[in-house]
């Protein structure tokens, strides 16, 4: 039997865009096994015992950080945060030089976020670190991604479905700047999903279709039409300084998700959005709290989970797997109840 | 006995005169620092003689869009240094733009710079004069002082003129001084914080795209701006369809309006970004294919007329830095002639009229009596291999930058030497 | 297909030897349970969870008792991070009773170097302070690194270092101990 290998070989996760449908079914996999961890009483495994973990964030975010951070410390490695505040790099002078001061402190994996979309490519071809994408300005944050493909993953049997073939996924708001929307597009595609993009003409890419493969619709209602999941996007409130959009209530009157529009999605569609929500802005506050359709809580417990998993597959495997040892595990997957 | 100096026999080449389309194997004698004459000359006793069989000897290259970054920004290259890299490309004459810093807005930059390329000795070194002051887009600079210190054409190179009232009276005050005026074309407010086209990958990459348009509605302006005063119009750098098309009508209907392209535009598209590569950022940026090609047509049906490489040095601190944040600009004058020929090879140009928008073009439009071998005219000359294939090197360039879009690319002419009024500035191997 | 991995496979239990093992293992084990109350089967994955099940059944047969039964999945707790893969996959842990005082029987299918064993006791007693652990084995192959024994052997077996003992499935339910050698 020829082993199950993947394709990702390199030791940074940068984006969707470079895994395949084995290396994202294989993260879901073992961040579904993680989970588990992450309810005992106690919340930690010895897994990553000596392994360092830097948090390195030019942009604010304590979501993102706090996840990766608990993701690190349950499974036993040292993290360590740093923010830079963003004002000290306007220029971006210093970024390799703090990464490449980093690296010698020989860290096993160094977490970024950044303004600045293609950051990550740019440390990664300056230093040999493992560096995770955790958001470079408006290209990719595939850990969302991930979490979010798991938090569907989790709710296919609502939808009477097997996998992600053929599901119907609307991303809905300003795809435009939305690393988010990048990543699952590009992410759901790859594992088989059906992505629309919907949202005002000047808050999507103009080669949106050609670049991310997905159908545009500027109607909120024609783009949730049997779509069966519901992706909210965040909308940044200052894009209203730069003529994108000309008022809060009429993004909401034409963009906002509420019961009533949901409507037009299939019936029981899941509603996402991956947080902080502005309530009255880009969903409705009581869709928010409607735990019979939303699952942005999920989201966050997936969260952990999934980075854990990228944390672990980050800091384990220099070697090929033995082909039999593959074997084996293929042959007794799924042994016990 | 040794012949007077600046006198050289050049033998057996094929010799190439563009702007008389003169093509066959001759010799070429230079005299005292002068074409003496083409064909079976008898040269001086003592004259030294270059044996150039199998070589194309051809006026020495005249590129009008150069950044020599001095006075002020000498960390990313010098006078001396960008006149050596020209050398080194077979480049014997350079337009410098004015975006330095003193601004090349006063006579006394102008004499400064022209000091330095003399002192330095490897090329002549043109300078091109700020069309406004500060290149603020706002008042006009003293072009008839500016030109009597040797100021070739007017530029804001870097910035477009984006008010059409300030370039309307440019236009017309040029006049004066039948100065040519060198529009940078790009709608600032259209561009916005855009740092490469507005495209698919631009989409893919989550890059904010500058669309064509922003080139486009400022040549259609100027056009019209060129229709109302009757000024020198020149486009740089163009790279969209869209403007090129408005140049081919203007030209058709006789207005004083050329442009020219790089060899970047004209070779590569913006796929050459490719993971956020810092080395294809440059303004304007790389476009589609369909501006590629239609550059290209432009340049066999004669709208674009001159192919100029914008050469634009770069330290390594401007370049390694996120992509948006990274200096606009790529490095060029050692890669003009063999992007150049790669044009021929396509079949794009002949070899005639490809080296005609490298030497006698570009010469005209800025009122030099350079790029041609005609008799009397200064002895600059560059003698290259038309066949032989190289792979350009970064580390291998002879100016102190290091931004080629083209690194690793496989390329062929090679540039053997150079003259610079009947002396030897670079020869291939020293 | 692996031509050399085929090639160099050789059964070193039938499934009927599995069986048997396995009811041998359950004589001895049920010897020894005074309080079945207290007493809870845990296997590691993947094989020993095989082992697990069959042995459990077995006992149940026997005593007409059902023992809790739960699976550990080691991989969190290896020693070998480096070694691992790139791809590991993963088992879920299942461990939904409580096993505070209780008696476990942690069960394998094979004992090599001792260390899957060091590492399941490690994941055990995160999961709460059990009274005691005892462990079954279908196959001791010997090579121990640490000093670790089996309270209850159904086979051993001579081996070399670099040969591998599996426990595989053949045919629906079927499950047989293979050897190979290693590439």
């Amino acid at each position: 039997m020829t082993a199950k290998r993947s394709t990702l070989k390199r030791k940074h996760l940068l984006g969707m865009a470079e895994l395949s449908r084995t290396d994202i079914t294989q993260i879901l996999e073992t961040a579904a096994s993680i989970r588990e961890i992450n309810y005992r009483d106690i919340k930690k495994v010895p897994t990553l015992r000596g392994k360092t973990i830097i948090n390195l964030f030019f942009e604010n975010s304590t979501r993102t950080r706090t996840s990766f951070e608990l993701a690190g410390k349950r499974m036993s490695a040292d993290v360590v945060n740093i923010s830079v505040a963003s004002s000290s790099v306007a220029k971006g002078e210093t970024l390799i030089d703090t990464m490449i001061t980093l690296q010698a402190m020989n860290p096993d994996v160094v977490v970024v976020r950044h303004a600045e979309p293609g950051v990550h490519a740019l440390l990664a071809r300056h230093v040999d670190t493992a560096v995770v994408n955790a958001g470079d300005g408006g290209h990719e944050h595939p850990t969302q991604s991930l979490l979010d493909m798991l938090t569907i993953e989790d709710n296919l049997h609502r939808l009477n479905r097997k996998n992600f073939e053929g599901l119907v996924v609307a991303i809905c708001g300003d795809v435009l700047h939305s690393r988010v929307a990048r990543s699952n597009a590009i992410g759901l595609r790859t594992m088989g999903a059906q992505v629309r993009l919907v949202g005002p003409p000047t808050l999507m890419p103009r080669f949106a279709e050609e670049a991310l493969g997905a159908p545009v619709f500027y109607d909120l209602d024609e783009g949730l039409a049997g779509a069966q999941v519901v992706m909210v996007l965040r909308l940044q409130l200052e894009r209203m300084h730069a003529a994108f959009i000309p008022s809060v209530r009429e993004y909401f009157k034409f963009w906002g998700l509420s019961r009533r529009r949901l409507a037009c999605a299939a019936p029981g569609a899941l509603v996402m959005h991956p947080g902080p929500v502005n309530r009255g802005v880009e969903i409705s506050s009581e869709l928010t709290d409607d735990p019979e359709r939303t699952v942005i809580l999920d989201q966050v417990a997936n969260g952990l989970a999934i980075r854990m998993a990228v944390l672990y597959r980050l800091c384990s495997g220099r070697v090929v797997v033995e082909k039999e040892q593959m074997t084996t595990d293929a042959t007794l997957k799924g042994e016990g109840p | 006995m040794n012949a007077e100096a600046g006198t050289l026999l050049i033998k057996g080449g094929r010799v190439i005169d563009p702007v008389r389309r003169f093509d066959a194997t001759a010799d070429l004698l230079l005299v005292a620092g002068k074409i003496e004459e083409i064909g079976r000359p008898d040269p001086p006793p003592g004259c030294p003689v270059i044996d150039a069989t199998g070589l194309v000897v051809a006026p020495g290259l005249v590129d009008m869009h150069v950044h020599l970054r001095e006075p002020g920004f000498e960390f990313k290259e010098t006078i001396a240094s960008g006149t050596r890299t020209a050398a080194a490309g077979g480049v014997t004459s350079v337009a410098a733009m004015a975006n330095t810093n003193p601004v090349i807005d006063d006579p006394s930059v102008v004499g400064y710079i022209l000091e330095k390329a003399r002192a330095a000795g490897h090329a002549n070194v043109f300078p091109i004069g700020a069309l406004t002051r500060g290149l603020r887009g706002e008042t006009l600079t003293e072009m008839g002082l500016l030109q009597k210190a040797g100021c070739v054409a007017f530029s804001d190179d870097g910035r477009p003129v984006m008010d059409s009232g300030v370039m309307r009276k440019a236009l017309d005050y040029s006049r004066a001084f039948n100065a040519l005026l060198i529009q940078h074309a790009e709608d600032l407010g259209l561009a916005a914080r855009g740092c490469m086209n507005e495209g698919v990958v631009a989409s893919r990459l989550g890059l904010p795209g500058i669309p064509a348009e922003s080139e486009d509605i400022i040549v259609d302006r100027d056009i019209r701006l060129v229709s109302l005063t009757g000024g020198r119009y020149h486009v740089a750098h163009i790279s969209t369809r869209g403007a090129v098309q408005a140049v081919a009508a203007a030209r058709a209907r006789g207005l004083p309006v050329s442009c020219e392209a790089t060899p970047h535009h004209l070779a590569l598209t913006d796929i050459a970004v490719g993971d956020y590569d810092t080395d294809a950022k440059m303004s304007p940026p790389l476009r589609g294919e369909v501006d590629r090609q239609a550059l290209r047509e432009g340049l066999a049906q004669g709208v674009v007329t001159v192919i100029a490489s914008d050469h634009a040095p770069h330290d390594l601190d401007s370049k390694r830095v996120p992509f948006c944040q990274a200096a606009n600009g790529v490095v060029g004058l050692e890669t003009l002639l063999p992007i150049t020929l790669e044009l021929v090879a396509e079949g794009v140009v002949n070899l005639n009229a490809a080296l005609a928008a490298i030497t006698c073009n570009p010469a005209q439009l800025l009122g030099i009596d350079r790029g041609t071998l005609l008799p009397g005219r200064p002895a600059d000359v560059v003698l290259f291999d038309a066949n032989e294939a190289w792979t350009v090197d970064a580390a291998r360039l002879h100016g102190m930058a290091r931004n080629t879009c083209f690194h690793g690319r496989p390329v062929r002419g090679r540039v053997k030497v150079t003259i610079l009024a009947g002396r030897i500035v670079y020869r291939d191997g020293d | 297909m692996d031509a050399m991995t085929q090639l160099h496979e050789e059964i070193v239990m039938t499934a009927d030897a599995v069986r048997q093992a396995v009811d041998r293992l359950a004589q001895h084990i049920q010897a020894d349970v005074t309080q079945p109350q207290n007493w809870v089967v845990i296997g590691i994955r993947r094989g020993g969870a095989v082992v697990a099940r069959l042995l459990r059944d077995r006992l149940t047969q026997l005593r007409g008792i059902t023992l809790p039964i739960g699976y550990l999945d080691i991989t969190f707790y290896r020693d070998d991070l480096d070694t691992v893969g790139p791809n590991p996959l993963v088992g879920a842990t299942d461990l939904a009773m409580d096993i505070d005082d209780k008696h476990i029987i942690l069960v394998d299918d094979v004992l090599f170097t001792g260390r899957t064993i060091r590492a399941a006791l490690n994941a055990l007693f995160d999961f709460g302070r059990p009274e005691g652990v005892s462990l079954a084995i279908l196959v001791d192959r010997g090579h121990r690194q640490l000093p670790i024994q089996p309270d209850y052997v159904a086979e051993t077996l001579e081996t070399q270092r670099r040969e591998s003992i599996k426990l595989v499935e053949k045919g629906t339910g079927e499950f047989v101990v293979v050897r190979r050698l290693r590439a």
